[in-house]
């Protein structure tokens, strides 16, 4: 998981995932869950800006798209909490509003890898043979490019779309999802369950989705969070080139390449308030990804 | 070492030729075959269909995808990587001009974060379980996930807006001095270390608890080696092998963050040259910029691979990788 920043979190533990069974004096994955701090404000991080994504556009005091050319590059005020851009649109309305595409899109990016991803995973690893060897291939190559690089030359290919944002960003994922799904299940296979399902005579298809993969849903989930954060790291820079969120959404990344080229001026709110909403997404979504990875894990 | 090292050189070498080879046909499927018709995805949608045949025959797009793939690679291995359909002259020299430049701008992140990163990670295995570990792997985990134009836009307007004491733009003016050239490249720098930081440092900090909890560590401190000779001497050789191999890897997100730095701070250098093919739909100055990076990441996890072994031969016997 090298290539990638927001995969830190996977490293070090993945090994040992057999703790919370058997023994009953261990703390269960809830308590440890309960009392993990990060896990508690990543989720309040994100649980915000998930209520602001459904609610936000109908709560928020100014329309955000509503322009207003006598009040241009407002200073923040009462009548404007984060003052105004260079059209004079309200910039508080448009940061709360401004969470909903990105997390529109970066969940569904990263619905579809993890779909995909644990299909191949429990593939490669159950059955291992060709489709092993092909998935390690796949991601060697996928993890030489950086996955903002892989993104322009698709999106560049087929025009900019958020269709096409999902799909780019999903496929990425898939094999690298595929990777730890594998890893998982190659630790479960020797496991007596899978052996007398086997004897059994359950197919390859049940022993993996209804035998293996209720076991290794703890991985699984962690993996998905660490994906969402760089899906929202991608979808955002994507959008900040150009090449994702269009106009007149009011997206931070966006936001902020729009009012770039004024700060140099002074109008420091116009990029302030979108940056500082896409820093606390990221560190949320990545606090929640520590929280899990603690407690389902470890 | 012996004979094993031959072996596993050359099958670690055929394994990049391999993926090398697998990355061009990504390239290759992005830039000519997925556009479908590259003349009219050049030209736009409102183009005279004769200028599109035209563009297209020019381009040599309207032969079979096979023809030119090998047309195409086949340049490349002799040396020709296309021609700019922007510049209308080789992509070569630009490609290497932007190069020289990333590697500056690179290089002057790495000398920040690497000996911070290490330092961090060493601090924070030493003290572990302590409120100063959790602190700084805290900080690490936050700060990998924030987007480069995010932190960029924050030192851009303290130092550059606020305080006026770094330049808001990395292009120096002709003639700069290596000194000015440095204090232009200082801004942009800092975003490339805020990602990498809690990266190395937390490979740093696995590494030296995984060398902390060693027998031969045992072994040293029984002997009554002095806490600090154990450390350098055992520890942090053994813990900071793990971290070169993690700072290679990073070369590939290096070249992502760039094409958001270079942009933001308009340097000109590899980032920004494949973001301009890409708004200007220029295909094979994107290609060739793209397989380049690939290239140079490809190669630099070798060479990363083959000095793991040899820094530490115990790596070695089986040649497992």
């Amino acid at each position: 998981m090298s290539a990638e920043p927001g995969a830190a979190a996977m490293l070090p533990r993945a090994e040992s995932a057999r703790g919370g069974r058997g023994d009953p004096e261990a703390p269960t994955r809830w308590d440890i869950l309960r009392r993990s701090g990060t896990f508690w404000a990543g989720s309040g991080i994100v649980g915000f800006w998930a209520l602001a994504a459904i609610f936000g556009p109908r709560l928020v005091p100014w329309d955000p798209y509503a322009t207003d050319l006598l009040h241009e590059l407002a200073p923040p005020s009462a009548a404007h909490w984060f003052g105004t851009d260079q059209l004079g649109r309200d910039i508080f309305s448009r940061v709360i509003a401004g969470s909903r595409d990105i997390l529109t899109i970066a969940p569904l990016a990263t619905l579809l890898g993890a779909l995909a991803g644990v299909t191949l995973g429990l593939a490669g690893g159950y059955l291992g043979g060709l489709i092993d060897i092909v998935l390690g291939r796949i991601i060697e190559v996928l993890v030489s490019l950086p996955l903002i690089i892989v993104a322009l030359l698709v999106i560049v290919a087929l025009g900019p779309s958020a269709v096409t944002v999902v799909i780019v960003i999903g496929l990425v994922f898939a094999p690298l999802v595929a990777r730890t799904v594998r890893a998982a299940v190659l630790g479960e296979r020797a496991l007596d369950y899978v052996a007398v399902a086997e004897l059994r005579g359950e197919s390859a298809f049940t022993i993996m989705f209804v035998e293996i993969l209720p076991n290794i849903m703890g991985p699984v989930l962690v993996e998905a969070t660490v994906r969402l954060g760089y899906a929202i790291f991608t979808v955002a820079s994507l959008s900040f080139l150009g090449f994702g969120i269009q106009p007149p959404s009011p997206d931070w990344g966006l936001a902020i390449a729009e009012n770039y080229g004024v700060i140099a001026g002074g109008y420091w709110w116009t990029v302030a308030f979108d940056a500082a909403a896409t820093a606390s997404l990221v560190v949320g979504v990545n606090l929640l990804a520590d929280g899990l990875h603690g407690a389902l894990t470890a | 070492m012996g004979g094993g090292w031959g072996g596993w050189f050359a099958r670690r070498i055929s394994l990049s030729l391999l993926t090398l080879f697998l990355l061009s046909l990504v390239v290759f499927a992005g830039g000519q075959l997925l556009p479908g018709n590259v003349g009219r995805a050049i030209l736009g949608p409102l183009a005279d269909p004769r200028a599109v045949a035209a563009l297209n025959h020019q381009l040599g797009a309207d032969r079979p995808p096979l023809v030119q793939y090998l047309g195409w690679i086949g340049g490349i291995l002799h040396g020709n990587l296309g021609r700019s359909l922007e510049f209308r002259s080789p992509v070569a020299p630009f490609i290497g001009a932007a190069l020289v430049k990333s590697l500056k701008l690179a290089a002057v992140a790495a000398i920040i974060v690497v000996p911070l990163s290490i330092a961090a990670g060493v601090a924070a295995a030493l003290s572990a379980g302590t409120l100063t570990d959790r602190v700084i792997s805290l900080a690490g985990l936050s700060l990998t996930v924030i987007p480069e134009f995010v932190s960029s836009i924050v030192v851009i307007l303290i130092f550059s807006v606020w305080l006026r004491v770094l330049p808001i733009s990395a292009a120096w003016p002709a003639g700069a001095d290596p000194f000015e050239q440095i204090r232009h490249l200082i801004l942009p720098a800092v975003p490339l270390v805020v990602v990498l930081f809690g990266y190395i440092a937390r490979m740093a900090r696995a590494g030296t608890i995984e060398a902390l909890e060693a027998d031969y560590t045992r072994t040293a401190i029984l002997k009554g080696l002095p806490r600090f000779v154990v450390l350098r001497r055992h520890v942090l050789r053994n813990a900071l092998l793990p971290t070169i191999t993690v700072i290679a890897t990073q070369t590939s997100y290096l070249v992502g963050g760039l094409v958001v730095v270079e942009t933001l701070f308009r340097y000109q250098g590899i980032g920004s040259l494949i973001l301009t093919a890409a708004i200007g739909k220029d295909f094979p100055m994107l290609e060739a910029g793209i397989l380049t990076v690939g290239a140079i990441y490809i190669g630099v996890t070798l060479i990363a691979d083959a000095l793991a072994i040899l820094l530490n031969p115990r790596l070695a016997p089986g040649m497992a990788g």
